[in-house]
């Protein structure tokens, strides 16, 4: 298995939830989140005071899946989440050792 | 306020529309003190949030009551000048229900509590200067102290008809002297007793709420109304219609002017510059809105918009942490609306004395010199004493640590918002303690 994080703009969050539900991903994870990248932060005037904001707001987006989907997913996710203009976000995977559906107790794959 | 003289002869009958006026105005201008509390209040970060509006609102409380016991009598009692006294004024409980104020066509009462208003919105201007880092308890015995040894005494000079300001011919309609550069003034010389919010040009102090700023401005805005227009204490000569059209159109004005040199200066329109702006013109115009024309009052709300928009930044440059621009809108606005009575009066409204540009040289100038100064530097340097005398008594400031945390936690032992969605992140730590019930703690689920 395979955990998939994305880290992306806010507004596209929706996108990304229909494409994540066309590709037949059961269940996902949103959390809000803030930081930076290559853009930076953006600046903002309060009676004259420059502030240079660096944590600009994100949402964070973590799916589990089975190792064979992982690649498409990346792609899925990446398609739905890209504006095309700076601050779009990262998407990154790594390998998950177990997952287990609490109500059932079932474990690996079927927890999924 | 005009003088309050008139021969026994036509002496004023009670009306009761200028009574039931100027009752609503006192309701307009109670409203402004809570106005001004969510003005300051969304201005800083979330952990000051209750404290900011609460060192408005205690006013209403201490103010209140010493006006009641002996600032109404200090205020506006028979003087020597400086100060007045009258003993049927002590607890407002000598004065008969139908007794006019003298020259006036309204009970005391009536001038009484309207006055009770602007003695209650005065020291809590002074708040937005020591935001995030003032004891409660020091700043409540600073609100008492101070309207007891600067305001009341500031009032009777420039208010009362044997005010020694007011008898050397400075206008003052509504407060720019005995409001705002009294306000203004004393908080520039408390933060300098005080000193700065840990982290000040350091660390990032944006307005945690600017639709909260917004509200108070537009509260603001509306309350003024009464502040200004209710000051010639009746509608008789139309003077106080021409006060209120002066208060919109200088307040439109200055909030114009504000978001244009904003504009050019910083490359946005912004929300917080609009309420700024607008309140710069509403103390600019309250000194001077009774003796200009329409076209003044524009002049004069651009000219203050302008100054303080510029004045705001100043605090940067010499490093005093006037937190929320107390002195760079209230003072710089009120010294402007002041001093261009000087320039502006027309000599066809309240009085006859007449500005430089209605060829009236600058005799009313200097006029508005002495009374800017004389509470100027009064309030400066009492507030300053008093500040300190506070400080080395009881300590003006919380703890280092307790400013970075949050002043709301320390001294109010509340949050202003609940942030966690299930209520879990604030849930109590054991139990509940229910009034009545003290003996059988409840447990409470989370």
């Amino acid at each position: 298995m395979k955990l998939i994080t994305a880290v992306v703009k806010p507004h596209r969050l929706d996108e990304i939830k229909q494409a994540l539900q066309a590709f037949g991903v059961h269940g996902l994870t949103v959390t809000e989140a803030s930081g930076y990248g290559r853009q930076r932060g953006h600046t903002e005037v309060y009676r004259g005071a420059e502030y240079t904001v660096d944590l600009v707001p994100k949402i964070r987006i973590e799916v589990l899946v089975e190792d064979d989907d992982a690649e498409e997913l990346i792609d899925v996710v990446v398609k739905a989440a890209r504006t095309g203009k700076i601050g779009d976000g990262k998407v990154w995977s790594v390998p998950v050792e177990t997952a287990v559906r609490v109500r059932t107790g079932e474990r690996g794959p079927d927890a999924l | 306020m005009p003088p309050g003289i008139t021969l026994a002869a036509d002496a004023p009958q009670l009306s009761s529309a200028n009574t039931g006026f100027m009752l609503i105005c006192s309701a307009l201008v109670m409203i402004m003190t809570p106005g001004l509390a969510f003005f300051y209040g969304g201005m800083v970060r979330v952990k000051s949030t209750l404290n900011m509006l609460m060192m408005s609102f205690i006013s209403l409380g201490i103010v209140t009551i010493l006006w009641v016991l002996y600032g109404f009598s200090l205020a506006f009692g028979e003087s020597n000048g400086f100060i007045g006294w009258s003993k049927d004024y002590f607890g407002l409980s000598g004065i008969g229900l139908v007794q006019l104020w003298p020259g006036y066509s309204i009970p005391i009462y009536v001038f009484a509590v309207f006055q009770l208003m602007f003695a209650v919105i005065t020291p809590a201007l002074i708040s937005g200067a020591l935001a995030d880092r003032v004891k409660f308890t020091a700043w409540s015995l600073f609100t008492a102290l101070w309207v007891t040894v600067v305001y009341f005494p500031v009032a009777h000079w420039v208010w009362a008809s044997d005010g020694w300001l007011f008898k050397k011919g400075v206008i003052d309609f509504a407060g720019g002297t005995a409001v705002h550069i009294n306000a203004g003034a004393a908080a520039l010389g408390v933060i300098l007793v005080i000193g700065k919010r840990v982290g000040f040009k350091k660390d990032p102090m944006r307005p945690h709420s600017l639709p909260l700023v917004m509200l108070g401005a537009a509260l603001l805005w509306f309350g003024w109304f009464g502040f200004n227009a209710g000051s010639w204490l009746g509608n008789d000569d139309g003077v106080g219609a021409v006060m209120f059209v002066n208060t919109q159109v200088a307040t439109a004005a200055a909030m114009l002017a504000w978001l244009l040199y904003e504009k050019l200066r910083h490359g946005s329109f912004t929300t917080l510059g609009a309420a700024s702006g607008a309140v710069a013109g509403l103390v600019a115009i309250t000194p001077s809105g009774g003796c200009v024309s329409p076209l003044g009052a524009i002049a004069i709300g651009a000219i203050a918009g302008i100054l303080c928009a510029m004045a705001v930044g100043l605090k940067y440059r010499f490093g005093f942490d006037d937190s929320l621009d107390v002195v760079g809108v209230h003072m710089v606005g009120g010294i402007t609306g002041s001093l261009l009575v000087g320039l502006f009066a027309t000599g066809g409204v309240q009085s006859t004395a007449k500005g430089l540009f209605y060829g009236g040289g600058l005799d009313q100038l200097g006029k508005q010199a002495i009374g800017v100064g004389a509470v100027l530097g009064y309030s400066l340097v009492v507030s300053a004493v008093l500040a300190l005398l506070l400080d080395k008594t009881i300590g003006m400031r919380v703890p280092e640590d307790d400013e970075i945390s949050g002043i709301d936690q320390v001294e109010h032992a509340e949050t202003a918002y609940d942030f966690s969605g299930a209520g879990g992140g604030t849930a109590p730590r054991k139990t509940v303690s229910v009034p009545g019930e003290a003996a059988a703690n409840k447990k409470v689920d989370a």
